[in-house]
């Protein structure tokens, strides 16, 4: 087994190996470059960004994205900031410490070598970003400035008002247009990818559906990079954009790829509470607003029922009557928990009957210490857009009354298994930013996304995927008109043809809904053994009956957004039973996962290292059962292995 | 809630296109204006009727995907927000609501709602970037830069790119979307030297592509959900003129 899962972390001491491994990397020479065909799948942080850097190094890259402009992919939503270990506040951080912070807050679930490259990498991220003009927050003295995000002691969060994701966004766009019009890049707008085409275990290229006309295309390359993002919309509401989907990670995974740690999904503690049963998603109150937001319930379930039932307003309950639990149990971090931790007590607190909306299922974000604290103007600068937002939605003045806020499904941290190439386990196909599960063990840090994803796109697969073409210079582009192309591209084929046969009338987001029920209900905040056995067969009960229920009008020649939705709906149930299936497996409870069969006394997650400190990376079975485990231990020669503490 | 709505139907870019009428009962007021049509596209599927296309994404007023003509302005009746960000409760109930899409000759009907907005990006092609190769800058503060001066990068970097200020100029001009990019990079010093060609090269390409050109009649401030303001368009003309010397 453990040749199949070789993670080829270089040798040498921590602070060296990405040293000395870029050192033995292989280049090609500039010449040969442009013979050199890449795709990259996606135009989130990661996509963008690497796809900017292979261009101006010469490779042809070809990139596909599903908007009509590379600049709406979903890291565009971003709000809080992204991460640096450059200690601009002198506040004792280093890399060391962003490397501690991230394992740590990972519950030691990610790897050494490739967290600490990660930390190593940042600081080179804002320098980049700032020379590509992205307007970060600074101070009077004209320096940047920080704030503080969830799991950390110190400040080191860049970020550009509350949409630093869209800032970054457009700097890694602009890298990318560039290149346009250099030429070395093309973007494909409007174009889905279908399906990979692999050739005795190694990546060719990719079968396209053009969203406007329905054709189906196909893309030969030397490299494909996977840059799709994560898979949460499984969960139906979530925070991430509609067209954020995992049918690429799926495609990937039949084909051969492994999928790591599929059940570590993250749950976002402030987000605006679900409302109503049309709803199409949630809207995330960035994480920021823990910095100078206390969150809070009342200590007597007669208020929270008045609250409920707008009796009284929040403002009217006294101090001594509220309960601010995150700062009662958890006095050294306080409203600054990492988000699996604050997530758990709001539902803890809920369950007990103290939730505040007319649901039952919200907590308070209360801001009015603050403003009295350092006045209207300043929390204003900081979070006046974050205000807005919420006045929107909910119709509610957050600068009145405190904000209502609960989990939601936000990210995830499980993948496609990469090695520290960030190569999957076919090859020649690569997998960079939320698409791939290194870093961030089984919970992110606030803030550590779009980290990744840029140190991904600009600083690392630029110079282990060249190593990769190193040897290959000679080869030509592969034949579009290769039997495993046209293979694939009848199956993509028939695959349509059988989803627009179905002859139901219930719409696909009716399914859609129920499957997010299923999996929030069993495979969210807390899973039980229980819980989990039960859901695989309602999964497949509930997939036959959308096979037999569901209909698609119109046809696929043309934009059918129906026919889009479907196509995700398929892979999201296969996925769903993975994420079950792999949280069913780790008889533990770490970061983000948590099994009600394990934990402290305290009723704190209790994590079992000597069974479970590894990835487990699971090889697709066409049976769509019994898929193969395969483990890679995790070993932790710079940190000693500590039970999480943020106490 | 109930609406009348009176919605643009068009199966290509060459087909004539009509409105069609419908109607829609049961809508809560904290549903939003595009999970009304989510509700609408729904009831079509059980009719087996074709459904209403549509762009969005992000649903949050940041990507920028989302963009209607409703009851004649851009992203309805309210300031400062996009279609995703326009809920029920705006309209009253019974009211009759008409949904076109953008209208511009630089953005043609893709099918009913959904345009091709591709010419705003080949204008970001032909400059909207500060050439700098990565792994070639500089230490982040070795150039302090006034708050003021980020500040206002930051007022004009807020464009999402929408294509609202296009969709309700008379002249069909992309002007605000172009300078709102002209000016967030050379406000900064690191865009400075580019400034020139920059403010030239883009103000070419938007000609070419088929946009208008600006008679200073202001509706894309006042339609603009980042409230982006015509000062930009003041900073690229100037730019404009400086290089022409
Ligand atoms: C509301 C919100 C706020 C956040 N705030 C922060 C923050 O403050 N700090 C932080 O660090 N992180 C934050 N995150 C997390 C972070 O934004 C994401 O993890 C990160 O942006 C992912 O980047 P990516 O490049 O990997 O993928 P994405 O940005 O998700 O891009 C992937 C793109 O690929 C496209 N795609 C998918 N499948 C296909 C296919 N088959 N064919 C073609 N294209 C496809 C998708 O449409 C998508 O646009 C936030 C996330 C959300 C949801
Ligand atoms: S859907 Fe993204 S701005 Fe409206």
């Amino acid at each position: 087994m453990a040749d199949i899962l070789n993670a080829k972390i270089p040798e040498g001491t921590l602070d060296s190996k990405w040293t000395s491994h870029k050192e033995s990397l292989g280049c090609v020479s500039p010449g040969n470059r442009e013979k050199m065909h890449i795709i990259v799948v996606g135009t989130g942080l990661a996509g963008a960004s690497a796809a900017a850097a292979l261009g101006e190094q010469g490779y042809r890259v070809n990139v596909f994205c599903m908007g009509d402009s590379p600049r709406r992919a979903h890291s565009v939503s971003a709000q809080g900031g992204i991460n640096a270990a450059k200690n601009y506040r002198n506040d004792n951080d280093s890399v060391y410490r962003l490397f501690l912070d991230t394992i740590k807050g990972g519950d030691f679930r990610s790897r050494e070598a490739n967290v600490y490259r990660l930390a190593q990498v940042s600081n080179q991220i804002i320098d980049h970003c700032v020379a590509l003009g992205v307007p970060f927050a600074r101070d009077y003295g004209g320096y940047l400035d920080n704030r503080s995000f969830g799991g950390s002691l110190v400040s080191r969060t860049f970020y550009a008002r509350g949409q630093t994701g869209q800032q970054l966004m457009l700097a890694a766009c602009s890298a990318l247009n560039r290149q346009m019009a250099k030429g070395t890049v093309t973007v494909h707008c409007r174009q889905q990818m279908m399906d990979l085409v692999v050739e005795k275990r190694r990546a060719k290229g990719i079968i396209t559906r053009d969203m406007v006309s329905g054709k189906i295309d196909v893309f030969p390359a030397h490299a494909v990079v996977l840059a799709t993002g994560g898979y949460g919309n499984v969960y139906f509401l979530s925070t991430n954009a509609m067209n954020s989907n995992g049918s690429a990670l799926v495609q990937c995974w039949k084909k051969g790829a492994f999928f790591a740690n599929p059940g570590f999904v993250q749950i976002h503690p402030t987000c605006i509470p679900v409302h109503g049963e049309h709803q199409s998603k949630l809207t995330l109150m960035s994480e920021s607003l823990r910095n100078d937001g206390r969150i809070w319930v009342p200590q007597k379930r007669e208020d929270a029922l008045a609250l409920r039932e707008k009796k009284i307003r929040p403002s009217e309950i006294p101090e001594h009557e509220r309960d601010y639990y995150l700062e009662r149990r958890y006095p050294a971090y306080g409203n600054l928990v990492p988000r699996d931790i604050a997530s758990r007590a709001a539902r803890e607190r809920c369950e007990a009957g103290l939730g505040v909306s007319k649901t039952g299922w919200a907590v308070f974000l209360d801001f009015s210490f603050a403003i009295a604290r350092q006045g209207k103007k300043v929390i204003e600068d900081k979070y006046g857009n974050l205000f807005q937002m919420y006045e929107k939605i909910t119709g509610e003045n957050p600068w009145k009354e405190p904000m209502q806020i609960y989990p939601a499904m936000h990210y995830t941290m499980g993948g496609l298994w990469v090695d520290y190439n960030l190569m999957t386990t076919i090859d020649g196909l690569f997998a960079i930013g939320e698409a791939n599960f290194s870093d961030h063990g089984a919970n992110r840090l606030g803030a550590s996304a779009l980290m990744q994803g840029l140190a991904d796109g600009f600083f690392i697969l630029p110079y282990t995927l060249p190593g990769f073409l190193a040897d290959k210079t000679g080869e030509p582009c592969p034949d579009p008109s290769a039997d495993a192309f046209l293979r694939a591209r009848s199956e993509v084929c028939r695959r349509i043809e059988r989803l627009m046969s179905m002859k139901g009338r219930i719409p696909v987001d009716h399914f859609h809904r129920k499957l997010g029920v299923l999996m929030w209900n069993h495979a969210g905040i807390v899973r039980s053994a229980e819980g989990l056995k039960e859901t695989i067969p309602q999964i497949d009960a509930l997939e036959t009956s959308f096979r037999q229920g569901a209909g698609i009008p119109g046809n696929s020649f043309t934009v059918n957004q129906e026919l889009e939705k479907a196509i995700h709906l398929e892979d999201y149930f296969i996925l769903a039973k993975l994420i079950v299936t792999d949280a069913l497996y780790r008889e533990e409870s770490c970061g983000s996962h948590f099994r009600t069969e394990s934990k402290t006394e305290e009723g704190e997650a209790l994590r079992d290292d000597k069974h479970f400190q590894h990835v487990a990376a699971w090889q697709y079975n066409s049976q769509e059962k019994d898929h193969l485990l395969h483990k890679e231990q995790l070993v932790f020669e710079n940190i000693p292995v500590t039970e999480r503490k943020y106490k | 809630m109930h609406f009348v709505l009176k919605i643009w139907r068009q199966a290509g870019p060459r087909t004539k296109g009509y409105f069609q009428r419908f109607e829609i009962n049961d809508i809560t007021e904290d549903t939003s204006f595009l999970e009304m049509l989510d509700i609408l596209n729904n009831n079509l599927v059980k009719q087996g009727i074709e459904t209403v296309a549509f762009d969005h994404d992000c649903r949050e007023g940041i990507c920028g995907a989302c963009g209607l003509f409703i009851n004649g302005r851009p992203h309805g009746p309210d300031e400062g927000i996009t279609t995703c960000q326009l809920y029920m409760r705006r309209f009253p109930d019974g009211s009759e609501i008409t949904v076109e899409p953008w209208r511009s000759k630089a953005f043609p009907v893709i099918r009913d709602l959904m345009v091709d907005r591709r010419a705003l990006d080949k204008i970001l092609q032909a400059g909207g970037f500060i050439s700098v190769n990565t792994g070639t800058a500089p230490e982040a503060n070795t150039l302090p830069i006034s708050m003021e001066k980020v500040q206002e990068s930051m007022d004009a970097s807020a464009c999402i790119g929408c294509g609202a200020c296009v969709a309700t100029c008379k002249n069909g001009s992309a002007m605000l979307f172009v300078a709102s990019r002209v000016s967030a990079l050379s406000i900064l010093p690191q865009g400075k030297p580019e400034a020139c060609r920059r403010a030239r090269a883009m103000v070419a390409r938007m000609d070419g592509l088929g946009f208008g050109s600006c008679t200073n009649i202001g509706s894309c401030q006042m339609e603009c959900p980042k409230n982006i303001t015509v000062a930009h368009i003041a900073r690229l003309n100037r730019e404009f003129l400086y290089c022409k010397r």
